[in-house]
């Protein structure tokens, strides 16, 4: 029997939910367990209800589940709001000053922020690292990795503040100690090489930095500013410019500037802010300037549900902007996906010379996955494509080529002049009326998309090829879909993470033979089930959709098949 | 001295008469009288007639979309701050469309030349009153005449400390010339208004208008450019005299020395070495 336990720690914002969650999670980690735990908050800093669910196995987790093992309720609404979801043997530890009521059932553990740290006045630590120390208690797990990290996390607040942890933390593993085995981790032994916990915009911040990112320019837009604040507390050890624009307008055109004069430049936001990148995007469009967008989607329209996830802006990113242009979609479905995608960005942007996103969303951005160190790669070809040395004769930027893509240079490292327009313009870049060219131009941007999708693909199969029924989704979606097929048996899963230029030959090939095709996706229409109907022909026998903000899990995958499949 | 027709650029779309023509004589001029080699050169436009000015020029060049004129040059400012940088607008441009940018150039000072061609007109489009269009001024949008007071952009850049605030005239190509070189040798961001006579579209502040009330205010016995105070009263004159000059002065510090990363030389000259594993390893 597989270990698989839920730990959901549940309180106001403010209260510390994050504060245990992160040292345990590592400490988990460290100690050879598998860990995914998914972060749900809402649109305040102080109040409201927060949780962050952790998911611990001795198996690889790809995905959330539903249920709770073990509840740690840091307020009273906790527990009404998570007590039917507590598993028969389930355990609820308390902060016993703030929960008066609890279920008339079931196993409890009371944490006293007064017997934890007798005399200190410092519940907050007390109750936090109390928790931290009960948890690893109650899974049987050695108390060392958790000090070892409370003194990298306070040691900046002083040496009285880390005893206090550690106090707190040893009270707390001791009070659980006494409750015995019920969800032992003791099985478990620490990996011979060491495992990362990462969330999915760490991975693509760290993604980016490996292919060489040198400028991002943003204006702060949740679930977006993850990716700001990961490249910018890590800008000054890795010699990045990171600029906070005055506005989302200001952020794309700066990145397209900077790229222009040389260096591979990203910007991003969540739909709104990228609704006013839009126009902008056509200039990186027509002028040919490699770009980096994240989009990182959160429910809209308009502001929507800011902390919470859809995958509703798919139809958006491959249409925003006026007139046709080229650009590329990836849309990665883990951690690792997002940091290899990332470094793929940004060659696909230089070698065709045009806007390439990564398609995210808050419950990608925010989760926090288990990877070996061989989920990545060991290291990226960084390829810029760029024309040096001296020009054999007049230097044309946009020079009408047999695959779209004309030689680039930079401003200002020869003699030859790098002339570029969002006009439709000549060869050598200068406005013009002429009707000809501009149909030439025009095609000539265009031509680079053939080429492009012949490299695309991005496709991941999971489950056996002769499976009666195909559940096809993309992005974020992964985990959930695979875990609901894993479960399921006689299914498969196909994922794409490459959606644009649509890699229609692969795609076409990878459904073939599927009796019956479900197309499972984070948002109302069938977004991507459309563009599935328009570039394959092909059509689901049904889909399975969710918009109210919150991930799939595998089991409402599973209750959306039941009738169906 | 570097001869003027390095310069030499495709032939114009705008009106005989324009006042761009001026103010494309004196850039040049000053280019050349500063040896400034057009592959050093990188001039940045928007949209509106005075956005196609780097055409008629030899330079780099990135005519990019309305109002953003700033942001794409100073992106481009900090990847290579080695690069001479002028951002080229028009009053609808820089002062409507893209006021957010120019509130953040403001802040920020790059290490470059913003040169707004005001004409007090929406050229382009045929005739709609501007941001700095006078009060009253009857258009084709605005038959009851312009309603609001015109912004006085000179003003507000004193007001946030901009570290060079100058004004010259299409119609004295000298004097501009002077400017331009001035703005151009300045380290950090200088705003250059070229009053510019549109004789299409605004018959009233034409050639003559200006020519009868401009003045050099380094003439003025009180000049004191430094004086906030001082030259904040010079940036809001405006009606029968109208002052021409550097308005004001302030050292400031640069965005590239506000940026660490920048010390060690241009961005684009430096080659990141970012192996995997160390990037990863806060992870484990």
């Amino acid at each position: 029997m597989a270990i698989d336990f839920n730990i959901l720690i549940g309180g106001a914002a403010g209260q510390g939910v994050h504060a245990i969650t992160a040292p345990l999670a590592k400490a988990l980690v460290r100690q050879g367990c598998q860990v995914l735990f998914v972060q749900s908050f809402e649109s305040r800093i102080r109040g409201g209800h927060l949780f962050n669910l952790i998911r611990v196995s001795d198996r690889p987790l790809i995905s959330s589940r539903e249920g709770v093992d073990l509840l740690v309720a840091l307020n009273q609404e906790t527990v009404q709001l998570h007590q039917a979801e507590l598993a028969p043997k389930g355990v609820i530890i308390y902060d016993a000053s703030r929960v008066k009521e609890l279920p008339s059932e079931g196993q409890r553990l009371a944490l006293d922020p007064e017997a934890l740290l007798p005399g200190k006045q410092a519940a907050e630590i007390a109750i936090n690292a109390g928790a931290s120390g009960a948890l690893l208690g109650l899974l049987s797990m050695p108390i060392e990795p958790l000090m070892e990290l409370l003194l990298e996390a306070f040691l900046a607040k002083g040496r009285e503040v880390v005893g206090w942890n550690h106090k707190a933390a040893a009270a707390g593993y001791k009070l659980a100690a006494s409750m015995g085995p019920s969800h032992s981790l003791a099985a478990i032994a620490a990996p011979a090489k060491g495992r990362l916990l990462i969330s999915g915009h760490e991975a693509l911040a760290l993604g980016a930095l490996a292919a060489g990112l040198q400028f991002l320019s943003g204006y702060p837009m949740t679930p977006w500013s993850s990716v700001l604040n990961a490249v910018g507390q890590r800008a000054a050890r890795w010699g990045v410019v990171v600029e906070q624009a005055e506005d989302e307008i200001a952020a794309i055109n700066m990145a397209i500037g900077a790229s222009y004069a040389g260096v591979r430049a990203m910007t991003g936001s969540s739909g709104g802010g990228f609704s006013l990148m839009v126009e902008a995007l056509g200039l990186a469009g027509c002028t040919e300037t490699p770009l980096v967008i994240v989009e990182a989607q959160r429910p809209g329209p308009s502001t929507g549900h800011p902390t919470r996830t859809e995958q509703g802006d798919l139809s958006f990113v491959l249409a925003a902007g006026q007139g046709d242009f080229p650009r590329a979609v990836l849309a990665p479905g883990t951690p690792a996906q997002a940091f290899t995608l990332a470094a793929r960005a940004f060659n696909l942007a230089d070698r065709y010379q045009l806007p390439v996103f990564i398609i995210t969303d808050q419950y990608l951005a925010d989760t926090n996955f288990t990877h070996e160190i061989t989920d990545f790669p060991e290291k990226i070809e960084i390829n810029r494509a760029l024309e040096t040395g001296p020009a054999t004769g007049p230097y044309e930027r946009y020079a009408i080529t047999a695959n779209g893509v004309s030689p680039r240079r930079l401003p200002g490292f020869g003699p030859e002049l790098v002339v570029a327009d969002s006009d439709e313009h000549t060869p050598d870049g200068h406005l013009t009326e002429d009707l000809q060219v501009r149909a030439q131009m025009h095609e000539k941007r265009l031509r680079k998309l053939k080429t492009l999708v012949k490299e695309l693909n991005g496709i991941t199969i999971y489950g056996p090829a002769d499976a009666p029924l195909t559940l096809l989704c993309w992005g974020s979606s992964l985990g959930p879909v695979q875990e609901a097929v894993a479960r399921l048996k006689a299914a498969r899963m196909v994922h794409l993470s490459e959606l644009w230029p649509f890699p229609t030959e692969a795609v076409s090939a990878a459904l073939r033979g599927s009796k019956e095709l479900v197309m499972v996706e984070m948002n109302a229409t069938g977004q991507c089930h459309r563009l599935l109907r328009q570039e394959t022909g092909l059509k689901a026998d049904h889909l399975v959709l969710k918009y109210d903000g919150t991930p799939f899990t595998p089991e409402y995958i599973l209750r959306g098949l039941e009738g169906h499949a | 001295m570097l001869p003027l027709e390095l310069y030499q650029g495709i032939e114009s779309a705008w009106c005989p008469g324009c006042g761009n023509f001026g103010i494309l004589k004196a850039f040049k001029q000053a280019l050349a009288e500063l040896e400034i080699r057009p592959e050093n050169l990188l001039v940045v436009s928007g949209i509106g007639q005075s956005s196609k000015f780097p055409h008629y020029l030899q330079c780099n060049t990135f005519n990019g979309i309305h109002g953003r004129t700033l942001p794409v040059a100073t992106g481009a400012q900090l990847a290579n701050h080695e690069l001479i940088i002028v951002a080229n607008a028009g009053d609808g441009d820089c002062y409507g469309e893209g006021g957010n940018h120019l509130l953040g150039a403001l802040r920020r000072n790059p290490n470059l030349t913003l040169v707004v061609h005001n004409n007090q007109v929406y050229a382009l489009t045929k005739g709609q009153a501007s941001p700095t269009t006078d009060q009253g001024t009857k258009t084709l949008l605005q038959p009851e005449g312009v309603a609001y007071p015109p912004l006085r952009a000179l003003a507000l850049a004193v007001s946030q400390e901009g570290s060079w605030v100058g004004r010259s005239f299409a119609g004295l190509v000298e004097h501009l010339t002077g400017l331009y070189k001035q703005a151009l040798t300045h380290r950090g961001f200088a705003l250059l208004e070229v009053l510019q006579p549109c004789v299409t579209f605004n018959r009233v502040n034409i050639y003559q208008w200006y020519q009868a009330r401009v003045y050099e205010v380094e003439q003025e016995p009180d000049y004191d450019p430094e004086n906030e105070l001082w030259a904040y009263q010079k940036a809001k004159e405006w009606g029968e005299r109208i002052p021409i000059g550097v308005i004001f002065k302030r050292p400031r510090p640069r965005l590239d020395e506000a940026h660490a990363v920048l010390r060690t030389g241009p961005l684009v000259r430096q080659q990141p070495e970012r192996p995997i594993r160390e990037l990863l390893a806060e992870f484990f």
